[in-house]
């Protein structure tokens, strides 16, 4: 089965309608027909229509999403899963909301990087149109704010690292809370500084927030020792980290050997670096999550082939790409297609384990 | 179809002097494996291109079904009028049609998985038919993809319960096949459900109780629905909404619909695989089979019907059976694009493209129905090969 939405919460009244009219509509569901009249209406999976896109920078783009029915709020600094169709392909792409949770027009923002050579990014900055209809995943992530607002914050982020601090800082400003923030922002140069007159609003605006804009193109990067100079009682703060892995590592080094790591919160972006990186044709591990069996291939076995092999019970037929009875959905990595060397898979993608190849490590729902 | 073996076409076998020579022995090994290469690579062209075009192809296709029955079931709530009666079982059996053909069978093909698409994906669709999906695909792409036209394994060849073929041994019970082939025809849809259980391997044991009776669980809840949603619910709709009258003539236009997607099916489908021009194989001709020459079985084996574009619709675009069964995975949309191709490797590898007008291919079929109901018969005369 491919990647899905987010269940909606639907009212018990309407659900037992549904199920009134389901006799009716058999084998499809009632929510089949409701779509056609519109798309938001479904009562099985979160949706969502693109507003508006505003350009940021020259490379960010914000994304304002109105989602169907009642958006039940998101956690400032939590992401998003978004479900979008790109060239007859759907896409499912994990992003920070940028957005307040209770903004007035009720819509959600995502604030995405353009990412050279992406497949989503590239039409969110340049295609999509307002009125698009996205599949909306779940609200996930634990880099939030604590229940209860600590009076002293460090904020430290660059580049797209701004986008889940973003929602915070928004969230603060709304409630009228920056009482005591420092925020250290890097970019590298300053066109490239997301959300730039917003956050120079906000420090104008608050004397509880200092921001210090640090272009790196001209700055250098911040190191963790220039951390006394910009604030000199970090120790003291709840800090939240959101940048590049370099940076993440670097501060983090400097939290456990000078400071409370208790205190440090940090996000990860990229996925985890082990998955898709093998050699072209290498194989790779196989992780079948729903029988525990790991298996490897040597790049040449399919993937159904070494999980045999490993004692794996897998649904099978053909064994040549035709019938699809192995099919399983690819949680992470890359494989390589066999019949044609072409390297592809994307999370949810539902994979012929028969005539696919793991490229790097892989985990597959089987 | 990873491995390329090299291997000499098995010694011929000729238990009987009706064989008629299969055209893969007109092969090299060389030849066949370079047309391998040949229909691999339409294959991967199309792949490469599939995007939004076809994408938009499967939503507007599933768009129209949904439309068709909305103003079907619209309209046969006011059955008791004529006009409305006539017009809406019309719509509904188009729209059964278009679901059963070119939707549900193909979405189960699994040709729209690449999209990802969490909505219309072959692991989770469910058609408006008797059968349960899971169980179709396994005896559709499966049983009958894998092993098409090979006697003894593909149980589509005269579905178990008809002589199809001169080679399957005679008996009194194919006296009556004529006849249980017209009930068939009307309750396809029932046939293939029970098709799926296999009873075979039910009695020798190959197939475990416990799934036959899962299986069976399957098929009775699917019935249910089935019959609740047709000769209950709308039914009773329209009584509710108009008089008591209108109950039997809703019950009748559902029944209708069913029966003509049932009778357009069946005939669709039997001449996919069962015209004069198709060839069976013996397993022995097929041990040790290479990628060129299962291509070759596949085009053998399959014949066409030749039509319009809103046929073709109509037929699911198994009208292109022979595109159909050399590439089951590709969109439908693109056989009508591949079939000029198709037919040009045919060609130049002096293999026959069957085809013929659907009045042509469905006359052969029952002919062979009748004719193989008695005992003896003989395979019909194949074309031969292009010049």
């Amino acid at each position: 089965m491919a990647e899905v939405a987010a269940v909606q919460q639907v009212s018990s009244v309407r659900r037992r309608a549904l199920r009134l009219i389901r006799p009716f509509t058999s084998p499809l569901l009632p929510d089949h027909y409701l779509e056609l009249v519109n798309p938001l209406w479904s009562t099985r999976e979160l949706r969502g229509r693109i507003e508006r896109v505003e350009r940021e920078t020259p490379n960010a783009v914000t994304v304002l999403i109105k989602p169907g029915w009642e958006w039940e709020g998101h956690k400032p600094g939590q992401y998003l899963r978004l479900g979008i169709e790109v060239d007859g392909v759907h896409h499912w792409r994990a992003y920070s909301l940028t957005s307040d949770p209770e903004r007035d027009d009720g819509c959600i923002s995502i604030t995405p990087k353009l990412v050279d050579g992406g497949k989503v990014s590239p039409f969110l900055f340049k295609r999509v149109k307002p009125g698009t209809i996205v599949r909306l995943g779940g609200v996930e992530g634990t880099f939030v704010l604590p229940e209860e607002l600590p009076r002293q914050l460090l904020f430290i982020s660059a580049g797209s690292g701004i986008t889940p601090i973003m929602s915070m800082l928004r969230a603060l400003a709304r409630a009228g809370r920056p009482e005591d923030v420092v925020h250290v922002h890097c970019a590298r140069t300053a066109e490239e500084v997301i959300f730039r007159e917003e956050l120079r609003g906000l420090h104008a605006g608050h004397a509880g927030y200092r921001l210090h804009e640090r272009i790196t193109g001209q700055q250098g990067r911040v190191t963790p020792q220039q951390l006394d100079g910009l604030c000199a009682d970090w120790r003291e703060r709840e800090a939240f980290l959101c940048g590049p892995a370099g940076l993440l590592e670097a501060m983090s080094e400097r939290w456990k050997q000078d400071g409370d790591v208790a205190c440090l919160h940090i996000e990860h972006f990229q996925p985890d670096a082990h998955v898709g990186d093998g050699e072209r044709g290498a194989g790779g591990t196989i992780h079948f999550c729903a029988s525990e069996v790991q298996a490897t291939s040597n790049g040449e076995q399919p993937i159904l082939v070494a999980g045999e092999t490993s004692g794996a019970e897998l649904p099978y037929g053909c064994r040549m790409g035709i019938c699809h009875s192995c099919v399983g959905r690819l949680r992470a990595g890359r494989v390589r297609d066999l019949r044609t060397g072409r390297v592809h898979g994307q999370p949810g993608e539902l994979l012929r384990t028969c005539i696919n190849a793991p490229e790097g490590a892989i985990e597959i729902e089987l | 179809m990873s491995s390329t073996q090299i291997e000499t076409p098995p010694p011929p076998t000729r238990p009987t002097t009706d064989e008629i020579e299969s055209p893969l022995a007109r092969l090299s090994a060389a030849e066949i494996e370079e047309l391998g290469r040949e229909f691999d690579a339409i294959h991967d062209e199309v792949f490469a291109d599939l995007g939004e075009r076809d994408a938009n192809y499967i939503h507007n296709t599933i768009r129209l079904h949904r439309h068709l029955v909305l103003a079907a079931r619209a309209l046969l709530l006011g059955s008791r009028r004529k006009p409305l009666l006539f017009a809406g079982t019309a719509a509904l059996s188009i729209a059964k049609i278009l679901e059963n053909m070119e939707i549900g069978h193909n979405v189960m093909h699994g040709q729209w998985d690449w999209m990802n698409d969490p909505d219309i994906n072959s692991q989770n669709w469910d058609w408006d038919t008797a059968s349960p999906a899971d169980a179709w695909r396994h005896s559709h792409n499966y049983e009958h993809h894998t092993f098409s036209n090979i006697r003894g394994k593909d149980r589509d060849l005269g579905y178990e319960i008809m002589r199809i073929d001169p080679h399957q041994k005679w008996h009194p019970i194919y006296l009556a096949q004529p006849f249980y082939n017209l009930l068939l025809m009307g309750f396809f849809e029932w046939g293939v459900a029970l098709h799926d259980i296999n009873f075979d391997a039910v009695r020798s044991g190959e197939k475990p109780m416990p799934k036959v009776k899962a299986e069976l669980k399957a098929i009775g809840v699917k019935a249910r629905r089935q019959v609740v949603k047709d000769y209950i619910a709308f039914p009773a709709l329209s009584a509710a909404i108009f008089d008591r009258r209108s109950f039997r003539a809703t019950l009748a236009a559902n029944f209708t619909a069913n029966i003509v997607r049932n009778v357009w099916a069946h005939s669709i489908i039997f001449c996919g695989h069962f015209p004069d021009q198709t060839y069976t194989f013996s397993e022995a001709e097929v041990a040790g089979e290479t990628p060129g020459r299962w291509y070759v079985r596949q085009l053998l084996g399959a014949a066409n019907i030749e039509g319009g574009a809103l046929f073709h619709l109509l037929a699911g675009n198994l009208s292109f059976q022979v595109e159909h069964h050399l590439y089951p995975d590709m969109p439908s949309s693109r056989y009508t694009e591949i079939a000029p191709r198709v037919r040009d490797v045919c060609h130049r590898y002096r293999l026959p493209y069957n085809t013929g007008p659907l009045h042509r291919q469905l006359g052969n079929v029952h002919r062979t129905i009748l004719r193989l109901a008695f005992p003896g018969g003989q395979p019909r005369p194949k074309p031969a090969p292009p010049s």
